[in-house]
């Protein structure tokens, strides 16, 4: 055949990835009164007790913290943490794309000094990318940084940057000003940086969801100084950096199992013996998810091969949002109840939260329509 | 995960063959009812039908895993033959120590609720009852079926389809389905026998569920490589309509639903033999809920982006799609499936899900 297919090749676990299953269930069980669907995901105190187990950067180099464990034990690890709905955020950006991010492009002073402090859960990164004109298109970035003696000023804004309000550091995605970057090259002059938060002229300000709550946030830089030790790889390179940390961002099972709490609910609901169009409706969600499930355990089996597999990672995320935008209309179906957030019954305020949760899913980490323009240059059509 | 080198060499050998020998022209042709003789002929040169039997049965000893990724290479050349039937018909018989046919075989119940009874007759048997839409029944050697004995379920083996009353019937593919009534049909003894162990009716309407999920997983893959390959060639408002953002993003659907298609149905291959019945069950109507479900979407598709030509007889895409519409009713539906799959999720709890999904 002419036309380049998407390859998801069977993976079977290996022994040591279900030994590790069994060990994160039992430390699941210790945590219990953490899990769930409405408690905060943010829980500093969790992810150190994650990180004394040695389960934060578990796949990077030992002399930076790791354990040099595969690909397939980090994946067990994370599935069976979100599908206990337990509360990662503290680390997660560090451990899926910030950290990997330094150990591919940092310096060995950078390695040393953040990969430990991530690895034992200490560290929480934001993603400083998104603007207020530069969403989808990330080369219309206007945030600007300027050479300067020992290091770059810097000035612009970031926009919907999640949890800046209570991370330790930004990965912040800018352009260089002068320096002789050809302006009409869209992805010239691109540069990472490592900003620490606390820097004088970081100013973040929230931004609130339309549930009301506050995980997004505004960040204003007003001459803010970045010492040259803490520019991340090489200026004007930032936009191979980003396209490699994006890939780290989309191999991730979180794009599908944010919402499985909900469907065991819906399968509790159910009873033992439905009737057979409850039963098939819960059988065809059930039936995305085992089949996502084993896709993306092969593109897990496809980083332990050193590829990256960022097409097939652009089709998992596009059907897994698609798959957990489907439950709450299926739920509503099945179960009709009216939302209420603040409900007592855990299913009232399950339909409520994911209703009003599901437009993000496909906007974040890729529009629906960025991803759908990623898998068709994948097949060839740009 | 990496796949071995002789089924590289296999799924090599039988693209070619199938490119090669199932082209357009045989395919019409055995839609008008002629059996494609030449065709079987040179598959059962490579021994592929029958080769998951024992060595001492006349078989390879090979994997199934192995001869579904041949069904789903024939799905995706439309190869108009009881491929996945003379396989399964193989292994039902075989189990049951009854004599096999080199020529094509048929095998049934493929609905589930078709009964068929045996009772005794001096020393020979007595079968009654229907086996609807077999699958090329009239056209074949032997014809493979599972019945109720006295002592449970039995193997039957026909000389083509024995004193069967025959109602021809085809499927919107023209592939045939035929309808056979058994009323007190006198059978000789060896024409009977015990199933061996892990071999079915239920077992058997599994195997045929996913052999009908991998050649859709197959025809998927042809769909959508016809789509991809049109929407680069057909020019219109000056450039070629592959230029189109809403096409792209059509295709890109398209190619997510081929991929997680062929994933589910991989999913049910590597459940055979190795989960226990429930659990290859479950595997099993995930893989034909979930390719059901990707052809009912890529189908559409696939004929959007290729306009009216796609919707003529001599344009090759409607030889997929045909038998896309055709294969996701057969051994059940994708809402049968699911439903199936549902309810043991449910009989299995809410606590016991994840535990389900993970093991």
């Amino acid at each position: 055949m002419a036309t380049p297919m998407f390859r998801f090749d069977p993976v079977e676990l290996p022994p040591e990835a279900l030994v590790l299953r069994a060990e994160v269930r039992d430390f699941l069980k210790e945590h219990q009164h953490l899990m769930g669907f409405s408690k905060s995901s943010f829980n500093r105190d969790f992810s150190r007790a994650m990180g004394k187990r040695g389960w934060i950067g578990m796949t990077w180099p030992k002399q930076y913290g790791g354990q040099e464990r595969s690909a397939f034990e980090r994946y067990v690890l994370i599935e069976e943490m979100l599908a206990a709905g337990a509360p990662l955020s503290a680390h997660y950006i560090s451990d899926r794309q910030s950290g990997p991010n330094i150990l591919r492009y940092g310096t060995e002073e950078q390695k040393q000094f953040f990969c430990p402090k991530i690895v034992a859960g200490e560290l929480t990164f934001c993603i400083g990318m998104s603007e207020p004109n530069s969403g989808s298109d990330v080369s219309a970035t206007r945030t600007r940084a300027l050479k300067v003696d020992g290091g770059y000023k810097i000035n612009g804004s970031k926009l919907w940057t999640s949890n800046a309000h209570r991370s330790d550091y930004a990965i912040l995605f800018c352009k260089m000003t002068g320096g002789g970057y050809d302006e009409t090259d869209r992805h010239a002059g691109a540069t990472q940086f490592l900003l620490e938060m606390k820097t004088p002229g970081v100013d973040v300000r929230p931004v609130l969801n339309l549930l009301g709550e506050h995980h997004f946030n505004e960040i204003f830089l007003t001459d803010v100084f970045v010492p040259d030790d803490r520019l991340l790889g090489k200026e004007g390179n930032g936009w191979n950096q980003l396209t490699s940390e994006l890939a780290f961002e989309r191999s991730a099972p979180d794009r599908f199992l944010v919402l499985f709490q909900m469907l065991r609910e819906m399968v509790r609901m159910a009873g033992p013996t439905p009737d057979k169009a409850t039963a098939a409706a819960l059988g065809k969600l059930i039936s995305q998810l085992a089949t996502l499930r084993s896709m993306s355990l092969s593109i897990a089996g496809m980083l332990h091969e050193g590829l990256q597999p960022n097409n097939e990672s652009a089709v998992v995320k596009d059907l897994g949002t698609r798959y957990e935008q489907d439950i709450p209309v299926v739920a509503r179906q099945l179960f009709p109840t009216e939302p209420e957030l603040e409900a007592v019954e855990t299913y009232v305020s399950m339909i409520a939260r994911s209703t009003m949760n599901a437009p993000r899913l496909s906007i974040q980490g890729g529009t629906r329509e960025i991803l759908r323009g990623i898998i068709a240059r994948g097949l060839g059509l740009r | 995960m990496a796949i071995r080198d002789e089924t590289r060499m296999l799924l090599d050998s039988m693209t070619r063959l199938f490119e090669d020998k199932s082209t357009k022209q045989v395919i019409d042709r055995a839609e008008t009812g002629e059996f494609a003789s030449s065709l079987w002929d040179v598959v059962a040169e490579t021994g592929v039908p029958l080769a998951a039997l024992p060595e001492s049965a006349g078989g390879a000893d090979a994997e199934w895993s192995d001869l579904y990724a041949v069904l789903r290479v024939a799905g995706r050349f439309s190869v108009p033959l009881p491929l996945a039937e003379t396989m399964l018909a193989g292994w039902v018989a075989s189990s049951a120590g009854l004599e096999l046919s080199d020529g094509a075989m048929t095998v049934g119940p493929v609905i589930g609720s078709d009964r068929l009874s045996l009772v005794r007759d001096g020393n020979g048997w007595l079968l009654s009852g229907k086996a609807s839409r077999i699958p090329y029944a009239s056209h074949v050697a032997r014809t493979v079926l599972i019945a109720d004995g006295p002592d449970g379920e039995m193997a039957v083996a026909l000389d083509g389809t024995g004193d069967a009353e025959v109602t021809p019937g085809k499927n919107i593919a023209n592939e045939s389905r035929d309808t056979l009534v058994f009323t007190r049909a006198r059978l000789a003894a060896d024409a009977v026998g015990s199933l061996g162990r892990g071999v079915s009716r239920g077992g058997l309407y599994r195997r045929g569920a996913l052999a009908r999920a991998t050649m859709m997983s197959g025809a998927l893959e042809r769909a959508m490589d016809l789509a991809v390959g049109y929407a680069q060639e057909r020019v219109q408002f000056g450039r070629p309509i592959s230029k189109f953002q809403v096409v792209q993003q059509n295709l890109a659907v398209l190619a997510g639903q081929t991929a997680a298609a062929v994933a589910a149905a991989n999913l049910g291959i590597e459940a055979l033999g190795k989960a226990d019945a429930e659990h290859e069950t479950f595997l099993i109507g995930v893989a034909k809920t979930r390719v059901g479900e990707a052809a009912t979407l890529a189908c559409e598709i696939a004929h959007q982006v290729h306009g009216a030509i796609g919707f003529t007889k001599e344009y090759a895409l409607q030889l997929s799609t045909r038998r896309l519409w055709s294969w996701r009713e057969e051994f059940g539906s994708d809402p049968e499936w699911a439903a199936r799959v549902g309810s043991f999720a449910c009989a299995n709890g809410a606590d016991g899900l994840w535990e389900m999904l993970t093991s």
